[in-house]
């Protein structure tokens, strides 16, 4: 493996992973959080909230990593209080993967919010009668039904957060072994002569990965949803 | 254990406005749909909040907006049918059985998971998942899921609704059963005059958010001028005794002393039982028929005739048995100049009785 690709190739490989694997997982958890509020509760401004939520999917990329920057930099208001507490994020792969988790994020709300929609809340209702508070409800009754999409919800998020350009970019610049992942490496090999060859076999590796991706989750939602449906 | 309850609520194009107390045993709601029962049985289970009123059950107060109670569905202890059984799909049946049992405080008593399980007879199924059940075997969990709640009230809501008739048959043992053997109380909301004759501890009768009857099976139904669901769903209840299961596949009851013949009951010899009687298929004679193939003739005196908006007319009579209605037309009425005092028989074909009219 490591005598196709070059160390610089097989380094943003290792780091576009990695970013991704750490932006979905911690992406998930205020991810589903927020689609069963969206998708349960009414409240005043919940449109704002739910515009706020898909922002970075509608905003140029470059608008999102500027954003970030002028709040994570380490002058900016959360950066320089992270930095109090010993984290930096600005120009680290912890920065890439915040990035490229809040790119993914409403794309993962999105997913978890649809199949919340489809639990029928008669059910949730039914747990309640037989003794369960809410919280219980949603972890005996809501959340596994909701696994198959949750499990969507995190391959789209993954996939988004390895092909993650823009703000990532911006915010974390492109750092060879810190923050440049594979389209940023792709990138960068575009930008000297010579580099069309390692970027066509990054490229390559994007496809395969995505593509692994998909396959493994829809295998796993299948089995998944034929667990739930008890079929 | 019994249950109060009144509440006040302004429904689209009606307010409810309804207090009743309902006695240990089974209480059912019984009106058509758009009464307003459902939001009843909803603001007692806590899944709506009423403009005002007052729920107790024994002496587990639920809802009281005066003192600014209104606890939630999980710290009412209720187990609740609902007409859809919504069993959890990704559960097995084990535990959506045990799902409500895990919540229940440790010092409830506890109905035992092995008798439930036996007396609603779906040991062979506790490794399935719902949707391999059949829509009996379905309701059939849910009930055992409710009584194992340790519920202190138990609430249906049509739970036969959605059922065919062999798969209601098959299901409405089981509540007679709870009925009888369950010291907790059951409301049960229903649009059936067959299952109010046949589970009624009480009735209360709804009518746009208001009650309008409240009473015995007995009472309520042998009310002439009371027609759930219209004139055809008059039927007075009778209450009876098997007395001997003939060869012929008939049953003799003993009701009061008069002697009734229907097709063969499941019940043993000796077992109380209630039958109702169908108003639409009770004739009526002046003098004593003879060579007729009705096998019951019951004399009977008329009590009261309660015209109709049609051209029927229901016809209250007091016999032996009990009271007993029969719908005839306006035209016979005058015939045959029925009024109170008037002695005739009761004319009633033993297979016009309905299996499902007829039960423990």
């Amino acid at each position: 493996m490591t005598g196709w690709l070059g160390p610089g190739e097989w380094q943003a490989l290792a780091l576009s992973l990695k970013v991704a694997f750490w932006a979905t997982l911690a992406a998930l958890p205020p991810g589903v959080l927020m689609a069963y509020v969206l998708a349960r509760f009414e409240f005043p401004g919940k449109q704002l909230v739910n515009g706020v939520v898909h922002l970075p999917l509608i905003l140029p990329p470059v608008v999102t990593g500027y954003l970030l920057l002028i709040a994570f930099g380490t002058k900016g208001p959360v950066g320089s209080l992270l930095q109090e507490i010993g984290i930096v994020v600005a120009f680290r792969w912890s920065g890439a993967a915040l990035a490229a988790g809040i790119m993914a994020f409403p794309l993962l709300v999105r997913a978890i919010r649809l199949s919340i929609e489809a639990v029928d809340p008669k059910l949730e209702q039914a747990a309640a009668t037989l003794g369960a508070s809410r919280l219980w409800v949603f972890a005996t009754v809501t959340l596994p039904l909701i696994l198959p999409g949750i499990l969507a919800g995190a391959v789209i998020a993954f996939a988004k957060a390895m092909g993650e350009f823009g703000a990532t970019i911006t915010f974390v610049s492109n750092i060879p072994g810190q923050t440049q992942t594979l389209p940023l490496a792709v990138y960068a090999f575009l930008q000297v002569p010579g580099g069309e060859n390692a970027a066509l076999r990054l490229v390559l590796i994007s496809v395969a990965v995505a593509m692994g991706a998909l396959v493994l989750s829809e295998v796993l939602a299948r089995r998944i949803a034929r667990r739930v449906a008890g079929t | 254990m019994s249950l109060s309850v009144s509440l006040r609520h302004s429904l689209p194009g009606f307010d409810l406005d309804v207090a009743f107390d309902a006695p240990p045993g089974l209480t059912v709601l019984f009106g058509a749909s758009g009464s307003g029962k459902t939001s009843v049985i909803e603001a007692v289970a806590g899944l709506s909040r009423p403009d005002g009123g007052r729920v107790v059950a024994g002496n587990h107060v639920l809802l009281d907006t005066k003192r600014g109670i209104c606890l939630p569905p999980h710290k009412r202890r209720l187990g609740y049918v609902f007409q859809e059984a919504r069993l959890f799909p990704h559960l097995t049946v084990r535990q959506n059985l045990a799902y409500g049992q895990w919540f229940a405080p440790k010092s409830a008593a506890r109905e035992d998971l092995g008798r439930v399980v036996e007396m609603l007879g779906i040991s062979h199924l506790l490794a399935r998942r719902p949707a391999r059940l059949s829509g009996g075997e379905k309701q059939r969990v849910a009930i055992g899921r409710a009584l194992l709640a340790a519920p202190k009230l138990i609430l249906a809501d049509e739970p036969l609704a959605a059922l065919d008739e062999a798969r209601k048959a098959e299901i409405l043992p089981y509540f007679e059963r709870l009925r009888d053997e369950s010291p907790v109380p059951i409301l049960y909301v229903s649009h059936s005059a067959t299952e109010v004759a046949r589970l009624a501890t009480t009735v209360v009768a709804l009518e746009t958010g208001k009650v309008t009857r409240q009473g015995t099976a007995t009472e309520v139904l042998g009310d002439p001028a009371f027609r759930p669901g219209g004139v055809r769903g008059v039927g007075a209840v009778l209450e009876a005794r098997v007395l001997v299961h003939h060869d012929d596949g008939l049953s003799e009851l003993d009701a009061n002393g008069a002697r009734l013949l229907l097709p063969r009951v499941p019940q043993d010899v000796g077992q109380p039982l209630r039958v109702r009687i169908a108003g639409q298929e009770v004739t009526l004679a002046l003098s004593k028929p003879e060579g007729i193939s009705a096998l019951n003739v019951l004399p009977a005196t008329v009590q009261e005739v309660s015209p109709g908006a049609g051209p029927s007319a229901v016809v209250a009579l007091q016999t032996q048995a009990g009271r007993v209605l029969a719908r005839v037309t306006k035209r016979s009425v005058a015939a045959m100049g029925l009024a109170p005092g008037l002695a005739c028989y009761a004319i009633v074909k033993s297979v016009a009785i309905a299996p499902s009219d007829v039960g423990g």
